[in-house]
């Protein structure tokens, strides 16, 4: 089956009052249809902008400097701004962070679900609140027929969440970016959102690139992970290869640090501290060559001062490490 | 809704009638004596003819017992009987206040269509060409007092280009009636309503322009360019509503100065409406005319924020729907 989007050596900079700048370097990934990837980091790694530079929806003063973005074989990377107005929302489309800013307060979900269906599909006033209707259902909010008049102030943050979903989804794209999709809710709403996005996209057969911090969230619902850091992938893999075995010492402590749950026996137990990264992730024109997490990482050493990192590994666990770590930590 | 509107209309009309007592408190205040400027108009009078004239007006009674006579009466819709113009009040008004009406109101949409568009343009580039085009415009049309505006206007159209007729409302040699004359009407209005829409003209382009780049930074308008909608689409109807929000806000405050505006303009332009009835009302003293123009003027401006407020709603679904 061929990939659905394959990004090959994306590279996305920022024109600055001094110069060029790199936001994203040689970033290389694909996902195969009814696939989910993950793009894991921290806050300023460079996830949400690999969104946008796929969408075409790249703010001011960024640009696509190299690489290629095919979806579907096509590369959206090279097409004029009306051919890529036609993909977005219709073969493409995103689901953003903030439910409760995302939508627009004046018009209601029923008039921006059909927006989409009345541009992309042609359809007809009537024909296109019915389908929205019928999109409302699927994402199993209840009483569409009412709720598809309903302004997003009369919804929570879950059903906003949900409306969202549905207008991503409303012309059955090829592919969905999710740029965190559940930060902004309630932990049991995640789960449910979480669950939705996964039945939607055994229905429609989507490529997902879901983007994350949350490694909890990635186990459950995706086949690949990419550890973004400082604007490059550092380690790339099955989920469950990169969540057992993890190589690069970042990503290792990203897994750290996520908390766990400890019940019955276990909770009895006096608990471990819960480890942290030291440090930040360097801004934007303070990436040299080298390995960008040589400043923070316990591990390096000689050769990570003085040359970047090789990418190495085997099959489809790729790393970019001097130091890669085994399975003993 | 309407249960809202409800309550405003009725906390408006208890604003109505504390604007009647404090209007009449302040006139009474005032110096000077309207038997004797009565007098004066006469011919000169003795003491009895002064005696005459306060009983005639009930001038001679208390303060209060005066207020409480002339509350009376304006609850009835009778607003007196004017000392100079030797008219009913009410006839007075309604006779100049179409023309007040007319002058406001186009000068309003003016201000507010050209000035929402020009704010509109300039925020999609905010430093392009235009932006700063327009920048000036309002910095200019602010500053500049609305009488000069409309002198410099008069000056241009007068002479240098006669396109315009500098004053009056219509053409005297004319009938007054049909199509023809409404041509006339509008004509003769375009100076005047220029003149008091410049100012606000300004504002609104100012206004606009802020909470256009405000809108177009939010969230929902990426979510809107994520759907594949044409920018025009995004610019007009995703961002153009929600800008348009404190825009309405700002023509409900300012009716009142537009009226405050009115009068020097229908006095530079020889406009018959009831700004240059309160001017000759205050030199003559001729206080019901005055108290009367002054009540019209507030329940005008008492309309224009129900009005606003209505608009408000039907923008902003947020207030609408709100419990």
């Amino acid at each position: 089956m061929s990939a659905i989007l394959d990004i090959k050596n994306l590279t996305v900079t920022l024109q600055q009052s001094p110069g060029v700048v790199p936001v994203l370097e040689n970033l290389s990934f694909s996902v195969k249809a009814g696939k989910t990837i993950a793009l894991v980091g921290e806050s300023g790694c460079g996830k949400s902008m690999t969104a946008l530079a796929i969408m075409g929806l790249l703010p001011d003063g960024f640009q696509i400097a190299g690489g290629s973005i095919a979806l579907e074989g096509q590369d959206v990377a090279k097409l004029p701004g009306d051919a890529l107005r036609q993909l977005r929302g219709n073969r493409m489309s995103m689901i953003f962070q903030e439910p409760m800013t995302a939508l627009n307060p004046v018009y209601t979900v029923g008039d921006q679900i059909s927006e989409a269906l009345r541009l992309h599909q042609g359809l007809s006033r009537q024909t296109a609140r019915e389908r929205a209707i019928a999109m409302l259902r699927a994402v199993q909010i209840p009483a569409p027929e009412r709720r598809i008049d309903a302004y997003p102030h009369q919804l929570s943050g879950g059903m906003r969440q949900r409306v969202m979903i549905a207008m991503a989804l409303a012309c059955r794209p090829r592919l969905l970016i999710a740029d965190e999709p559940t930060t902004a809710l309630d932990v049991t709403v995640q789960a449910q959102i979480f669950d939705l996005l996964r039945e939607m996209q055994q229905d429609i057969g989507t490529a997902i690139v879901l983007i994350t911090h949350d490694l909890s969230a990635v186990a459950d619902i995706t086949d690949e992970v990419a550890v973004l850091y400082a604007g490059r992938c550092i380690e790339q893999g099955p989920t469950a290869t990169i969540l057992n075995q993890p190589q690069h010492p970042y990503t290792r402590g990203l897994i750290a640090s996520v908390p766990h749950l400890r019940l019955g026996l276990a909770a009895a137990q006096p608990s471990e501290a819960l480890e942290e990264i030291p440090g930040m992730v360097p801004g934007l024109g303070k990436r040299g060559p080298l390995c960008g997490f040589a400043p923070r990482c316990r591990y390096s050493a000689g050769p990570c001062l003085e040359a970047p990192p090789p990418t190495t590994g085997t099959g489809s666990h790729q790393v970019a490490c001097w130091h890669p770590q085994g399975e003993a930590a | 809704m309407i249960t809202d509107i409800l309550v405003k209309i009725a906390n408006a009309a208890l604003l109505l009638l504390a604007v009647v007592v404090l209007n009449f408190c302040l006139i009474h205040a005032a110096p000077g004596d309207p038997a004797q400027v009565i007098a004066g108009e006469m011919g000169g009078a003795s003491q009895e003819v002064l005696d005459q004239i306060r009983r005639l007006y009930d001038l001679d009674k208390p303060m209060l017992h005066q207020l409480a006579i002339y509350i009376g009466k304006v609850l009835q819709g009778d607003f007196g009987h004017s000392f100079y113009f030797n008219e009913s009040v009410t006839k007075l008004i309604l006779q100049r206040l179409p023309a007040t009406v007319i002058l406001v109101l186009a000068a309003l949409s003016l201000a507010v269509l050209a000035g929402t568009f020009l704010g509109v343009l300039s925020a999609r580039k905010p430093n392009g060409l235009l932006n700063h085009f327009v920048t000036f415009f309002s910095l200019a049309g602010y500053a500049a007092p609305v009488f000069w505006t409309g002198l410099m206007l008069i000056l241009l159209f007068a002479s240098a280009i006669p396109l315009f007729p500098i004053s009056g409302m219509a053409d005297v040699a004319r009938p007054k009636q049909g199509a023809a004359y409404i041509l006339d009407v509008l004509h003769h209005l375009v100076l005047p309503a220029l003149t008091l829409a410049i100012v606000y003209m300004a504002q609104y382009s100012r206004l606009s322009r802020t909470s256009m780049i405000d809108a177009l930074r939010a969230d929902y308008i990426r979510t809107a360019r994520a759907k594949g909608l044409s920018e025009r689409t995004v610019v007009f109807k995703h961002a153009l509503r929600n800008a348009l929000i404190p825009v309405v806000t700002m023509v409900g405050l300012q009716f009142g100065h537009l009226f405050a505006g009115a009068v020097l303009v229908e006095t530079v332009f020889g406009w018959p409406g009831l700004g240059r009835l309160v001017f000759e009302s205050i030199l003559r003293r001729d206080y019901p005319t005055l108290l009367g123009v002054l009540f019209f003027s507030a329940l005008l401006v008492m309309l224009a924020n129900i009005a606003t407020d209505i608009a408000y709603r039907l923008v902003d679904p947020r207030i609408r729907l709100r419990r």
